[in-house]
This record gives C-alpha cells, structure tokens and sequence, in this order.
C-alpha cells in the first residue's frame, strides 16, 4: 500500500487572506481506493484546502502532483478534467428534473440534436447499480421527492458517473438522520472499494472511524496529525483536533 | 449487464396509473387542474347557453384564443426561469408599428416587413436579456420599464391614436379565412402520423438500450383520445356555419400555425440540451451554473424567444382586428401571465410546459366567451377570470410545498 503513488500529493501549500495565514505548509497524500477523512475545528483551513483541489481558489505556493504529475489547479473545470469531483454540503442538485437528468446536467447525451434519453437513463441506472444503490424506486424520480440521503447519493453517484479519480466530500452526513447516514457511509466506503480516492470531511467522528482509512487533522492552517484509522483512537483524534497533542507527543 | 433500478416505465397500466396518482399526491398537477375546469367550464356553458357548442361559436373561440395562447406560450421561456415579461405585449405593438410602416407607408414587401417584425423583437428580447442576466437588473421592473416606454414609442411611430388598416390580405387570412375541408384533415393526418411516430421511434430507442417500456395500451389510449377530440372538431369546423347565404366553414387558418409553434417549442424544451438547461437555470441556478451550464446566455435566448413569439401573437391580433393601433399588445399582457398559471405553469420557475398555456389560455377565454353568451355585465368578468387565477396560483404555491415535503 505504501509503494503505491498517491493520486493527489500535495507538498508545502500555503494560502493566505491578507494578513491571515489560513494554510502554512500543508503536506498531505491520498490514495485510490483508501478513504481520507479530513478532520479538524471551524476555522482550521479544511474548506479552504479543498477548495485549492476543486480548482476553486489557487493556493499561494506549494506543489499539486496529481498522479506523480506537478499540475496547476487553475479553475474548477481543470479540477474535473482531471477527475476531481467536489459534492459540496448544498448537493447542488435540481429539484425539478430527475435522477437521470440531473445526473446527466451539463453533460448531457447527444444524438444529433436531440437528446439521447434512453442511453442517459441506461448509463444512470448501470452507475447506481455498480454502486449497489437501491434506495431509489425510479430513475425518473423528481430529485424533489427524494429524502436527503437519496439526494445525497445522486449527488455522489453523478460524480461516479464523471469518470471521477478523487471525489472529495464536504459534510456529507451533516443534515441526515441515522439509517441515511449509515447508507451514505456504505456508499463511501463502495466507492472507494471500486478504486476512487475519497476526501471526506467531517466534524462527526463516529463516521469517520466507521469509513475512514486515514484520518488527517487540521490544526490552524497546519497538518498536525495523519494517522492510518486502524492505528488510532478516538481520544487520540480529539487530542490533535483540540490542539492539545502534536505529533511529536506521540513519538 | 442487468438494471435492477426501475425506471418507473415498466409495470402494468394499473401501477402505471397508480404511479401517477402518486406523483398527483407529491404536488406534481400538471395541467390537470386546468384540463379539468376546462371540461367543467364546457359542459357548464353548454348547459347555460344553446349557442355555446355550436361550430359558429367554436371557430369564434379558436380565433378569440390565438392571440392569447401565442403571447402565452412566449411568456413560458420566461417564467420557466421565474422571470417576467410584462413588455411582451407592448414589445409586439412596437413590431408590428414597425411592420405597418414599411408595408403601408413605405411599400416595402409584406414578407420583408414581417422578418423586420420579428427581428425586432428579437432584439427586444435580446436588449431585456442583456439587463436581467448580465447587468442584475430584476425583470420586473426592466420589462415595467419598458411596458410604458414601449407605449410612447407605438404613440410616437404610428401618431396619437393612429390606427393603420393592414392592406396584405394573407395577413387578414390568418384569423379571418378557412382552410379548405381537404387541407384540414391533411393536416389532422399529417399531426397524427407525427404523434404516433414519434411515439413509436421513443419506445424503439428504448427497448434498443435494454430499458423498459410503458404498456402501449398506454400510447393507444392517448393516440385515439386524440384522433377522437381532433377529428371530431376537424370534422364540426368543416360543417357550414354561417347564417346567410355565403358559406363559411372549414378549419381557421390560426389553428395549424399555433399548433405547429406548439409541436416545435415542446419539442425544443423537451428534447434539446437548451430546453435541459432552460430548466435546470429555472430550477436552481447555482446547481446549473456549476454543472458548467452558461446561465447567463440561456437567460437572454429565454427572453429572445419570448419577444420573438409575442411578434407572432402581434400578427394574430393585428389580423383579427383588421387593423395596427398604437395601443396595441397593452392589455393582453397579463392576461397572458395569468393563461400561462391557470395551465399549471409555476412562478416560480423550473416547472411547466408549453401545453400548459395553451390550455390555461383556453380557459380564460372560454370564461370569457361563455360569460359574454350569458349577457352578464362585462364587470363579472373580470371578476371570475381573477378568482380563477388566484386559485390557480394557490394550486402551483401549495403543490410546490407539498412536493418540496414529500420525502
């Protein structure tokens, strides 16, 4: 596992709003087919790490190698070029259309000039199944009246749809209910078995040692802690997210 | 590779209607409410009027709804984006201001003239859309703006109260002459064999891909229930329907040329990325920015589209007046919004179909063809079409609730 070349290697990124020094060196690796969680306090610079990888905001130095490669990161479109795809809090879905068609937005199926419905719904419904999702009673469903992990899942499974080599999750879990989180979890974890790298971040630790392969903690701007979940425990974590333990400590 | 997701096409006709039900509970009414108070209003007025169903009066209707349903199908492109466009009407005035010129003042081609309307328009809608999408303006008050502005340039290029006669006569045909009874049910053919196409080529690409279809018991229900209801008015407008000697019969000319617009903007909303992306921006407009959709330009085509159609409601409304007036289009505006919301078409955005206007326009006219059969004062009116469209507009407020709670 550790011979494996990270999908995403980030080396020294810094990033700085005015006088605010919001990032200070952050190294981090991620792996396909491994789930990291993201961990730390408001404030400690995880959306604005994400945000650097998204393509979103550009970090002010530092190095993105994204499979062994120094890239730039200029725009969200080079982001997803590349197959990094973000499922942001607010999902970002249409309520109005359905599965297919929101799965499908932006990139939608062509014959000629029409659109190719019965390729796109085939495609949608082959995607869900590969990731044994089978919440869903119709893939011409108005995403309006699906429940919030269902939405949840669309909006995971589009960007499986994508091609997506990261996909990097931001609070996934954070407004749904017990069962929905357990099947949101088991989708992470499905994705990440099929091969994708996955970024979660999360303030819920309970997920994140249910998910989670590595868990990497933010700590005002610096990465204090990057642990192999199996190597690690709960207070531990707390520790390092509180500040009240740096890495020396554990040596 | 087997597809265990159901795609809500496969089941029997009774989980099919069952389905329906269900998508009618979670807010989902469509034109039914409209299609519905259509039937009502219909068997209402026949009972209280003998004059009512007869094919004198169905024609009069038909032409009395061109105009309506034309601007309120225009209107749809904007609303579907939860915009306005009160200019619409005024936007069409100034364009056929424009057309009378050229045709009557100028002796320029009526065909040229009639582009030079559309172009117009076209860059009306497109000016509209500049201020809304790129500047930030909100439409309400460009389109307000622009409603009363518009009134003073009509005043301004046609004099005060200046009334032009339109001299082309295949203009005056279009709301005043027939098709003969052949060429009516040619075209009745020709929009069958299109309908029942176009259902057949769908159901082949799907079975092709592996996906199921719905029972076509389904698709021959709704094929003959058109052929009925087409071929039975087909068939009554063909009939003599004059009271003197001089035989008037035959299908409206305005009837073909509103149902082909029809046919084209359903299926460009329907089945083209545009009419995807029209709703997506409609729906939720960050979720379609981010997807990577333009939103901006999809805004301005929305409201070239909208004044580009309002022209053609224009030429109805100068054919069956006879006549361009410098107060044209300033009236029926709203009774255009209102047409488009009592179809089921929401405020909101995101949700409605062309069809929907057509019906909701039916139904404001009807109210007002059946009320004026009645000889009620004209207040009652008004009165009726405004309570219909607030229980219309409680309708979409009320289903978009329950189907934003429906988990």
């Amino acid at each position: 596992m550790t011979t494996q070349t990270p999908i995403v290697e980030l080396t020294g990124i810094t990033k700085s709003f005015g006088p605010v020094d919001v990032l200070k060196g952050i190294d981090l690796k991620v792996y396909a087919g491994r789930v990291t969680a993201l961990v730390g306090d408001n404030g400690a610079g995880k959306s604005t790490l994400i945000k650097g990888l998204a393509g979103v905001q550009q970090y002010d130095s530092g190095s993105v190698k994204f499979e062994g490669v120094e890239t730039q990161l200029p725009s969200a479109r080079a982001a997803a070029a590349l197959g990094i795809e973000v499922v942001y809090q607010d999902l970002a879905l249409c309520e109005n259309l359905d599965i297919v068609q929101n799965m499908f937005l932006g990139r939608e199926v062509m014959t000629g000039i029409t659109l190719n419905e019965a390729q796109m719904e085939f495609e949608a419904s082959k995607t869900l199944t590969s990731l044994s999702v089978r919440t869903v009673k119709s893939v011409r469903q108005k995403v309006a009246s699906l429940s919030g992990g269902q939405r949840q899942t669309v909006a995971i499974a589009r960007s499986v749809l994508r091609n997506a080599k990261l996909v990097i999750l931001d609070e996934p879990t954070a407004a749904l209910g017990v069962a929905q989180t357990e099947q949101v979890l088991n989708l992470v974890r499905r994705l990440a078995d099929s091969g994708v790298a996955v970024i979660i971040i999360s303030h819920n630790l309970a997920d994140v040692f249910k998910v989670a392969d590595n868990i990497a903690v933010l700590y005002l701007g610096k990465m204090v802690a990057q642990l192999e979940s199996k190597n690690t425990n709960h207070l531990d974590v707390v520790q390092y997210i509180t500040g009240t333990r740096s890495m020396g400590d554990q040596a | 590779m087997s597809v265990t997701i159901g795609s809500g096409h496969e089941g029997n006709v009774r989980e099919q209607i069952s389905a329906y039900k269900s998508r009618l509970k979670g807010g989902e009414m469509g034109a039914l409410p409209s299609v519905l108070s259509l039937f009502v209003l219909v068997i209402l007025f026949s009972a209280l009027n003998p004059f009512f169903f007869t094919q004198g009066n169905f024609a009069n209707l038909l032409t009395q709804t061109a105009t309506l349903m034309m601007l309120s199908m225009a209107l749809v492109f904007v609303i579907l984006l939860a915009e306005i466009d009160l200019s619409a009407g005024v936007t069409s005035g100034v364009a056929m201001a424009l057309f009378i010129l050229m045709t009557n003042k100028g002796g320029i081609d009526w065909r040229l003239s009639i582009l030079a309307g559309l172009a117009c328009g076209i860059a009306i809608g497109a000016t509209i859309g500049f201020f809304v999408a790129r500047v930030g303006v909100p439409s309400f008050v460009v389109t307000l703006g622009l409603f009363l502005g518009f009134q003073g340039l009509q005043l301004a290029l046609l004099g005060d109260g200046g009334i032009y006669r339109i001299e082309v006569p295949e203009i005056r045909a279009i709301m005043n002459d027939n098709l003969p009874a052949v060429l009516g049910w040619s075209f009745f053919i020709i929009a069958m064999v299109t309908m029942s196409a176009l259902g057949f080529y769908d159901r082949r690409v799907r079975s092709r891909n592996g996906l199921a279809n719905r029972p076509i018991s389904l698709l021959y229900t709704k094929l003959i229930v058109v052929a009925v209801v087409g071929a039975s008015l087909v068939a009554l407008l063909n009939t003599n329907r004059s009271n003197s000697i001089k035989e008037i019969s035959g299908v409206p000319i305005v009837v073909p040329i509103v149902l082909t617009i029809l046919f084209l903007g359903t299926l460009l909303l329907d089945r083209t990325r545009f009419g995807r992306h029209l709703y997506a921006v409609g729906g939720n407009p960050e979720a379609a920015r981010r997807s990577g959709i333009k939103v901006v330009k999809i805004r301005i085509i929305a409201f070239m589209l909208c004044s580009g159609l309002a022209v053609i409601s224009g030429i109805f409304n100068a054919s069956r007046v006879g006549a361009v007036e410098a107060t044209a289009g300033k009236a029926i505006v709203l009774s255009g919004v209102a047409a488009a919301v009592v179809g089921g078409v929401s405020l909101f955005g995101g949700r409605g179909r062309l069809i929907h206007a057509g019906v909701g326009a039916l139904v404001i006219a009807i109210i007002d063809n059946g009320l004026g059969l009645l000889g009620l004062p004209a207040g009652i009116n008004f009165l009726v079409t405004g309570g219909v469209l607030i229980m219309a507009a409680t309708v979409d407020a009320v289903s978009r609730n329950r189907s934003s709670t429906t988990r």
